[in-house]
C-alpha cells in the first residue's frame, strides 16, 4: 500500500531541499569563486567583476606561481610535514590506542585520565612556545649547534606538534570494538602483541584509521600559526605554504592592511596570484577528500567517547 | 572518635609487657608483598603491551604536560630572558589583570572571548541539527552525497585560506572596487554605517566583525558536525515513524516526539563538548582576522589567546600574558567538568 504523503510533511520536504541546496552552493561558492578568479583578468579581480566565471581570461597569475621558487619549496615542506608528520602521530596513537584498549593494562584509567586532561585544560600560547623554543634548542644542540635556527626546524614540526587526544580516543574505542575471540585465536595460533595489532586490529579497525590519518593529515596541512610562531621570519626555507601564503598576502595585497608598496595593477596581479596559490593549496586535499569521505561516518562514532 | 586498634595487628605479650605482630597480620603482610610481586610479574610478562604505550606518553609528557610547568612563571616578575631578575610575586600579576594596570585589556579580551565563544554556540551548535534532520528528508541517496561532499568540504580548508577569502570576498575599496559580498551587502541594505565601513573593508569594522566571524564559523563547521546527529537520525527505526503516523502525528509532531527524543543522548554530548572547547576559540584565525592592534576590529577580535600571545612579545609583560591565558583555560576546565557533571545528573548521559 502507498501511504499518501500528508500536506505537513510535503511543505517540511521542499523547506528541507530548497535550504539544503542554498546551503550546499554557499559552501562552495567560494571556492568556486577563487578558481574563477585566477583565470580573470586582473583589472576584473580588483574591480570585482568576477561572480561565478571567469572574466576576461589570462593565465599569468599561474604562470608566475609556477616560476615562484620560493613557494615551491614551501610546498614541499608542506608536503613533507604533511606526509613524515601524519605517519608519525598515527604510529604512536595507534600503539597507545591499543595498549589503552585492553582491560588487562594496569592503571588503564590512570594513563586515560592522562590523555583526557590534555583536552581540558591547556599550558597556553607562551608557554608552549617556550617549550617548542627549549625543544628546538635541545635538538639543536645534539647535532652540535648552538641556537634552535642551526636545524632545521621542519623536523621539530614533525615530531612536536599535530597532537590530538581526541583522535586516540576514537582509536580506542574503535579498538575495543574489535570481538575479544578473534585475538584469543590469533593469540592461540601464537601471534605475538605486535602481530596482533597488525593483523587482526588494524584491518578491522580500516574505517577508523582513513578517518583518523585524515584528522591528522589535514591539521598538518592547514597549520599555520605554531609553524609560523616558531620559524618566524628567520627560517623562511623551511616555512610550510601556508605561511608563505600569508606572508605574500601581507606584503603584495592591501587585504591586510599593511600598506603596500605596489603600484595598482601590481595588486591585481597579486590578488590573482593569491587564488591562484589558494586553488593550488587546496589541490592534494581535494584529490583526497572523495576517497576517504565515505569513512566519516564509520569512523567518526563519538557515542562511546567515554573515559 | 577515631580510636587505632592495636589488638588487629599487634599481640600483646603480658609475661615479658612486648608487642609483637600477630600471625594474622604476618600472612596479611606477605600477600600485600606478594601482591607488588605478582603486578610487577604481570607487567613484566606483558610488557610488550607497556612498551607500545611509552611513545604516546612521552609525545604528551614533553610537548603537553612539560609546558604546564612554564605556568610558574604567572606567579614571577621581572625580565623573562634572565631567570635571576625573576623574583617570585605572588598572586601580585594576577592581581594587576583583575584590577590592576592591565585589567582594561584583560577584561575586554575575556569578554570577546565568552562573547564569540557564546554566539558562536548559540547559532553554530542547532544548524547541524537541523542540517541533519533535512538530510534525513532527502531520500535520493546521489543527491544526498552530493550535497553532504558539498556541506563537509570547508572543514578542511585551512584558516590562512578561509581568512583570506573572507578579507577578499569582504573586502573595501583597496585600489579598486568593494568585495563580492560586501557590494552584495550595501546593494540590499542600503544602510549608512554598512557603507561608511568600506573604506577598509567589513571584517575590520566593529560592527560587523562579530557577525562575519561567527558566519563564516558556520560556514566551515556546520556541515561537517552534521555527521554524528545523522548517524543518530538515521538510526530512528522506521517502524517508530509508522506508528507515529497511524496515531495521526504530523511532520512537526514526529519530529517532537520520535526523533528528538531518539537523538537527545547524541545532543548532549555534543553540547558537552562544545562547552568544554567554549573558551579555547579559534585564536588562529582571529589572528589571521586582526593582525595588530591598530587594526578596526582590535575592540571586538581580541580574546585572551591572542592578547596573551601579543604580551608575549614583550620581556616584561610575558608574566601577564601567561597569568591571563591561565585564568581562561582554568574557567574553561571548570565549565567542561561542571556541564559534564549536570549533564549526567540531569540525564544519565555523560561524556566522561
Amino acid at each position: 500500500m502507498k501511504r499518501k504523503m500528508e500536506v505537513s510533511e510535503l511543505i517540511f520536504k521542499i523547506i528541507a531541499y530548497v535550504l539544503l541546496i542554498i546551503f550546499a552552493a554557499m559552501c562552495i561558492y567560494p571556492l568556486l569563486y577563487a578558481l574563477s578568479s585566477t583565470f580573470s583578468s586582473f583589472d576584473a579581480v580588483t574591480n570585482s567583476k568576477v561572480i561565478l566565471w571567469p572574466v576576461g581570461f589570462q593565465f599569468e597569475a599561474f604562470k608566475q606561481v609556477f616560476m615562484d621558487n620560493q613557494f615551491w619549496i614551501n610546498y614541499s615542506n608542506t608536503l613533507f610535514v604533511t606526509f613524515i608528520g601524519s605517519i608519525w602521530c598515527l604510529v604512536y596513537s595507534i600503539l597507545g590506542a591499543y595498549a589503552l584498549s585492553k582491560k588487562r593494562l594496569l592503571g588503564r584509567h590512570g594513563f586515560n585520565f592522562f590523555l583526557v586532561f590534555t583536552m581540558w585544560f591547556s599550558a597556553g600560547v607562551i608557554p608552549q612556545y617556550l617549550n617548542y623554543q627549549q625543544t628546538g634548542q635541545i635538538l639543536a644542540s645534539i647535532v652540535g649547534g648552538s641556537s634552535m635556527f642551526d636545524i632545521d626546524l621542519k623536523w621539530l614540526i614533525v615530531l612536536a606538534m599535530g597532537m590530538n587526544a581526541t583522535n586516540i580516543i576514537l582509536l580506542r574505542n574503535s579498538f575495543e570494538g574489535v570481538p575479544s575471540e578473534i585475538e584469543e585465536a590469533a593469540r592461540i595460533d601464537g601471534a605475538t602483541e605486535l602481530q596482533i595489532l597488525t593483523k587482526v586490529y588494524i584491518p578491522m579497525s580500516k574505517a577508523t584509521i582513513a578517518t583518523v590519518a585524515l584528522f591528522f593529515g589535514i591539521s598538518r596541512w592547514n597549520g599555520y600559526f605554531w609553524a609560523y610562531r616558531v620559524l618566524g621570519t628567520q627560517q623562511q626555507y623551511s616555512w610550510p605554504v601556508q605561511v608563505y601564503m600569508r606572508d605574500f598576502i601581507n606584503k603584495n595585497t592591501n587585504l591586510t592592511l599593511q600598506i603596500s608598496e605596489n603600484p595598482d595593477w601590481e595588486i591585481g596581479k597579486a590578488t590573482s596570484m593569491v587564488y591562484a596559490m589558494v586553488v593550488l593549496a587546496m589541490v592534494p586535499i581535494l584529490v583526497i577528500y572523495p576517497f576517504i569521505q565515505k569513512y566519516f561516518a564509520k569512523g567518526v562514532n563519538m557515542g562511546g567517547v567515554k573515559e | 572518635m577515631f580510636k587505632l586498634k592495636y589488638d588487629d595487628f599487634l599481640i600483646y605479650d603480658e609475661a615479658t609487657g612486648t608487642y609483637s605482630m600477630s600471625p594474622e597480620q604476618q600472612v596479611r603482610d606477605e600477600t600485600e608483598r606478594n601482591r607488588w610481586k605478582s603486578t610487577g610479574l604481570t607487567i613484566l610478562k606483558d610488557w610488550r603491551l607497556y612498551l607500545m604505550l611509552v611513545p604516546m606518553i612521552l609525545v604528551y609528557l614533553l610537548w603537553k604536560y612539560l609546558p604546564m610547568t612554564e605556568l610558574l612563571a604567572a606567579f614571577k616578575y621581572g625580565n623573562f630572558d634572565d631567570s635571576a631578575d625573576r623574583a617570585w610575586v605572588g598572586f601580585n600579576n594576577f592581581k594587576t589583570i583583575f584590577v590592576g594596570d592591565r585589567a582594561p585589556e584583560f577584561w575586554m579580551a575575556f569578554r570577546n572571548t565568552f562573547v564569540i565563544a557564546f554566539y558562536g554556540l548559540l547559532f553554530g551548535f542547532p544548524l547541524p541539527i537541523i542540517l541533519a534532520l533535512f538530510f534525513n528528508e532527502v531520500r535520493s541517496n546521489i543527491a544526498r552525497s552530493i550535497m553532504q561532499v558539498c556541506v563537509y568540504l570547508p572543514k578542511f580548508i585551512s584558516t590562512v585560506i578561509v581568512t583570506s577569502l573572507t578579507l577578499v570576498l569582504f573586502s573595501g575599496k583597496q585600489g579598486g572596487d568593494v568585495g563580492i559580498i560586501s557590494k552584495f551587502l550595501g546593494a540590499i541594505s542600503g544602510s549608512n554605517t554598512l557603507h561608511d565601513r568600506l573604506d577598509d573593508g567589513l571584517v575590520y569594522s566593529l560592527e560587523y566583525f562579530r557577525s562575519i566571524y561567527i558566519i563564516t564559523d558556520i560556514w566551515e563547521h556546520a556541515g561537517y558536525d552534521s555527521i554524528v546527529f545523522f548517524a543518530a537520525v538515521i538510526a530512528v527505526s522506521p517502524t517508530s515513524y509508522e506508528a507515529a503516523q497511524i496515531d495521526g502525528a504530523g511532520k512537526m509532531a514526529q519530529m517532537r516526539y520520535v526523533v528528538l527524543p531518539s537523538i537527545l543522548s547524541t545532543v548532549v554530548i555534543m553540547l558537552i563538548m562544545k562547552i568544554g572547547g567554549l573558551l579555547s576559540v579559534g585564536y588562529e584565525k582571529l589572528y589571521l582576522l586582526c593582525p595588530d592592534q591598530g587594526v578596526g576590529n582590535y575592540q571586538v577580535a581580541e580574546v585572551v589567546s591572542t592578547w596573551s600571545n601579543r604580551l608575549g612579545g614583550d620581556n616584561e609583560l610575558t608574566a601577564y600574558g601567561i597569568a591571563g591565558e591561565m585564568t581562561n583555560n582554568l574557567i574553561g576546565m571548570i565549565l567542561v567538568i561542571g556541564s559534564n557533571t549536570i549533564a549526567r545528573k540531569a540525564s544519565d548521559v555523560s561524556l566522561y
